[in-house]
Order: C-alpha cells, then structure tokens, then sequence
C-alpha cells in the first residue's frame, strides 16, 4: 500500500478519499485553491497544498502545479476523484510520466471511452448493444440531414468529446437541424476544445441505469449490481437509487452481464461505470462508460456493503480485486439524494453565498457525504454539490421513509438549496411507484 | 434610448453569442455566463439591435452588472 497520497479534488469527495486513507493507513495531502484556504478538506487532510488562485483552470485543473505539489510532499499516488481532471488521460499519462501512480485506469482506457463514438465503436464489437446513430463524428449539414432523416425525428446530438450533456440536445424536426448542429459544436469546441458532434436516436421516457463495474486491469472484471438514476435536471443526476426499481430479474442479470463483458473487453482497471439507456420497452443500450468513481457510488456501497474507494486505492496499488463476483451480495435498497446550491423555483440556476447555519441529518441508515461547514462560502467557481444525502434500508419503502425524515431535519441557510425539490421528489407517487423517467423534472412533474 | 441586458446571476462569462449591431429577437441569448460549472443564457428582452457587448470572455460579472446594450 502507499505511505503517502495526493488527492486532486475538493468538496465532499475530497473529504471521502481522505476518510478511504485514514481507514488504510495513509496518509493523505490535499490541494486547495486561494477561495478554499479554509475549506474542511484542507482540514481533514494530513497536509495541504495551495496550488493556485480560485479559477479551477488554474488550479484544480492545473496539471503542472498538481504534480509539483505530488512531489514536493513525496506522494506515490494520486486520486482525482470525480470531475477536474478524473477523465483526463493526458493527466493520467503525465502521472505515469512523473513516476506516480494514478488511481484509475490506463491513460489508453480513459482517452478510448472519452470518445464517446468510439466507446459506442468498442462496446458495439464486444457484443452490447448501443442505439443507431451515426459512425463517427457527422461532417456537413447535408450528411446530418440524411443521417437524422434514416434515423427517425427526434435525434439527439451529442458532443464526441463530451459527457454531462454539454452540447446535448435534441431536435425534433429537420427545420432545427441547421442551428442545433451550429450550437452543439460551439458549445462543444467551447467546454472540451473539440466541436466533433455526433447523432443518436431519441427515446423518449427512458431511464437512466448504470452499472458499477471494477477490474484488475488483468482482464478480471466483477460488477456491483446497478443503480438508476433517472431524476436529473439538465442530464445531470439529483437522485439515484439501488437497486433500481423498474429491472426485472432477467434484465438485470442481461445488464449486469453486458456491462462485465464490455468492461473485459477493454482489459478495465479500476473503478468504472457502464451507463444505459432503459427504453420503455423494456429493452436498455450501452450510452457510454465513466472511467472514473461516481458521485453516487456511496448506494453502491450502502447495498453492497463495500467500499469503493478503498478497493480503489488496493486495486491502484498492486493488489488484487478484494472481492470474488459471488461475495457481492446486494441487501435492501439505498437512495442518494443531491444537495445542491441551486434555486430550484428558477430553473435551478446556481445559488453562490455564505452558509450561515448547517444542519444535517443523522439517524439510522442515514449517511452524509458534505463539502461544506457552517461559514463555507460557496463561489461560482466550481461545482454547486454542499451535500448528498444517503438512506439505506431493508427495502425501497423503509429507504424513501428515512430519506423522508432526514430531508425534513436538514436545515441550511444562506444559500438556496435543492433540499425542497428532493422532499417533492420522495414524495411525488411516482417515484414512489418506481415510475420515473429522465425528462420527468424539465417536464414540471416535481414543481411545488 | 439603449436599454441594459443585466447578468441575472453572478458568474463568468463564458461565450458571447451575439455582436454589436446584429439583429436579435425576443429570448435570443446574447451571452452565455458560466456559473458553477453550469452555462446560463442571458437572452435579449425584447426585439432590437446589439449597440454594445460590455465583457469579455473569461470576465467575471456580478448578479446586476450590465453586459450589453440593446437599443
């Protein structure tokens, strides 16, 4: 195991990778940026390095300054969580370059599944299916208009490059076309460097599952069961469960089965997730793979009883898969829901200020993942997560009601939050009844 | 008379999508702030004419500062 490691990120997820240290021994350096001087996981961490002014480009996402700050501390490892630079496979290169060890996979895995074509290219020849769209990036508007009219109106335009739904949109009608595809590829050349778009076909109320997955980079691939995670707001996630309710026991065995077998034909190390589209038809298609751990990898663990980032830091150190495929054994149901900084009566629009009063929940079966203390400011710099929320119970019932309850004793003031529109979620029937789908919340199914 | 387009968030300007002197029309996005990693359109109110773009790319504005004027 490592003595020392270095962990890239902020926030909640900061603070949970240096709790995965504590538990092994380790000890853990954290980086922080000018606007988290006093930030609780500079706090928690053995040691802290500023590694730049409050711009992430010119800090969490400074690569130079980070590996100064890996070797100056005599870290062998870095982990860097989820965001930043966690998909960045010239990050994971310059690591290796640097003699460090990056807790993730190969720099070749991460750029591979980041080209979101080519991810549909490999999973599509490993067997699974994906939906129709086009090969590789679309070229010309008249090569889009054949493609969108063979593949049937609505279409979805995806960024190459992309991932949460930067770029992303869907046109209905052969009219909207032209200006769609102008946007997506300048908002995509804007978020990723890269305007390459590409076309998939739209299915409307489908779900969002996804499936944990964890390799030893020797072609031994188990996975952790599913989650869904069809509440989201803008393609972003707000709740996610596990298991997911709306899988009968034959699609999940089909899904769990696929995901296993894409991630083996990839040789897959470390901590991944295979993401799916379920259709209402019961039938579900590979989107894409996250090369990274989740935000909601805690209902993971909570049904599973593992810990993820642990088995991260084992894997990255040499050591084998902590668990055989039959050890795995789901138990009861768990739900995460997201706290955000976010005003959800106006369009979730970010909501920056200072937490002037903190209270989260406690109890049985509850779990809180939190970035934030009484007195944090939260800034426009970076990502609005304060919190999430985990409740685990015997079943889906005894995990909403518990969620239920700690929502109501959650107190945060200072900054709008999303608490409100959760407590309507677990309330809503039908999210009680397991029926939701991904355009439920920009639809206004959850508004008070 | 000029009217003022005004950030209705706190955050950084992240693409400018219109130029002085193109013609926009009600609910067209003149600038696009970034905010907590989300990107938020601020849309022209009305029908009229970019006069001026007041930010530059990479700027950060405050909720009330003034980007452009529409006349």
């Amino acid at each position: 195991m490592f003595r020392t490691v270095l962990v890239a990120n902020r926030g909640e997820i900061a603070r949970r990778i240096i709790r995965a240290c504590r538990a092994l021994g380790v000890r853990a350096v954290a980086v922080y940026s000018e606007a988290d001087r006093d930030a609780p996981h500079v706090r928690d961490a053995d040691e802290a390095v500023l590694i730049g002014p409050a711009p992430a480009r010119q800090s969490y996402l400074a690569i130079d300054a980070i590996l100064d700050a890996a070797r100056r501390v005599g870290a062998e490892a870095i982990h860097p969580g989820y965001g930043f630079l966690a998909e960045n496979w010239r990050f994971a290169e310059a690591c290796a370059r640097a003699g460090l060890v990056f807790v993730g996979p190969a720099p070749e895995t991460i750029r591979a599944m980041g080209d979101k074509t080519e991810a549909r290219r490999r999973m599509r020849a490993a067997g699974l299916p994906v939906l129709p769209g086009s090969e590789g990036p679309v070229g010309d508007l008249a090569e889009a208009e054949r493609l969108a009219a063979a593949l049937g109106y609505p279409v979805l335009l995806k960024a190459v490059a992309g991932g949460g739904g930067i770029g992303m949109a869907r046109v209905a009608s052969p009219a909207e076309l032209g200006p769609a595809l102008a946007t997506a590829r300048r908002r995509a050349e804007a978020a990723f460097g890269d305007g390459a778009v590409y076309l998939e076909r739209y299915v409307p109320e489908a779900r969002h599952v996804e499936v944990q997955v964890f390799g030893d980079g020797r072609g031994e691939v188990v996975h952790l069961y599913e989650r869904e995670c069809s509440v989201q707001r803008r393609h972003q996630k707000l709740v996610e469960e596990s298991p997911a309710p709306a899988l009968d026991p034959p699609t999940r065995t089909a899904l769990t089965a696929a995901a296993v077998r894409g991630a083996r034909a990839i040789a897959y190390t470390n901590a991944g997730t295979m993401e799916f589209l379920l259709a209402p038809d019961g039938r579900f298609y590979f989107l894409e793979m996250n090369t990274r751990l989740q935000v909601e990898h805690p209902v993971t663990e909570e049904v599973t009883g593992t810990d993820l980032v642990v088995a991260q830091l084992r894997v990255a150190s040499g050591e084998p898969l902590p668990w055989r495929q039959e050890e795995i054994v789901p138990r009861g149901a768990a739900i995460e829901c997201r706290v955000y900084a976010e005003d959800p009566a106006r369009g979730f629009l970010p909501s920056p200020g200072t937490i002037t009063r903190l209270v989260l929940p406690t109890g049985e079966g509850i779990r809180v993942e939190s970035g934030v203390v009484e007195g944090s400011v939260v800034t426009v710099h970076y990502d609005p997560l304060l919190a999430k929320i985990i409740a685990r119970g015997p079943d889906r019932a005894a995990a909403i009601a518990r969620m239920e309850a700690a929502l109501a004793g959650t107190v945060i003031d200072g900054v709008r939050t999303t608490v409100p529109f959760l407590q309507r979620v677990v309330a809503h029937p039908a999210f009680r009844a397991g029926a939701v789908h991904t355009q439920m919340v920009e639809q206004g199914a959850f508004d008070g | 008379m000029a009217e003022e387009i005004k950030a209705h968030i706190t955050g950084v300007v992240f693409e400018i999508v219109a130029r002085p002197g193109d013609a926009v029309q009600a609910g067209d996005p003149v600038v696009v702030l970034e905010s907590m990693k989300m990107e938020i359109p601020v849309e022209a109110p009305r029908a009229g004419r970019v006069a001026a773009i007041l930010v530059e790319a990479g700027q950060t504005v405050q909720e009330g500062d003034v980007l452009a004027l529409l006349e």
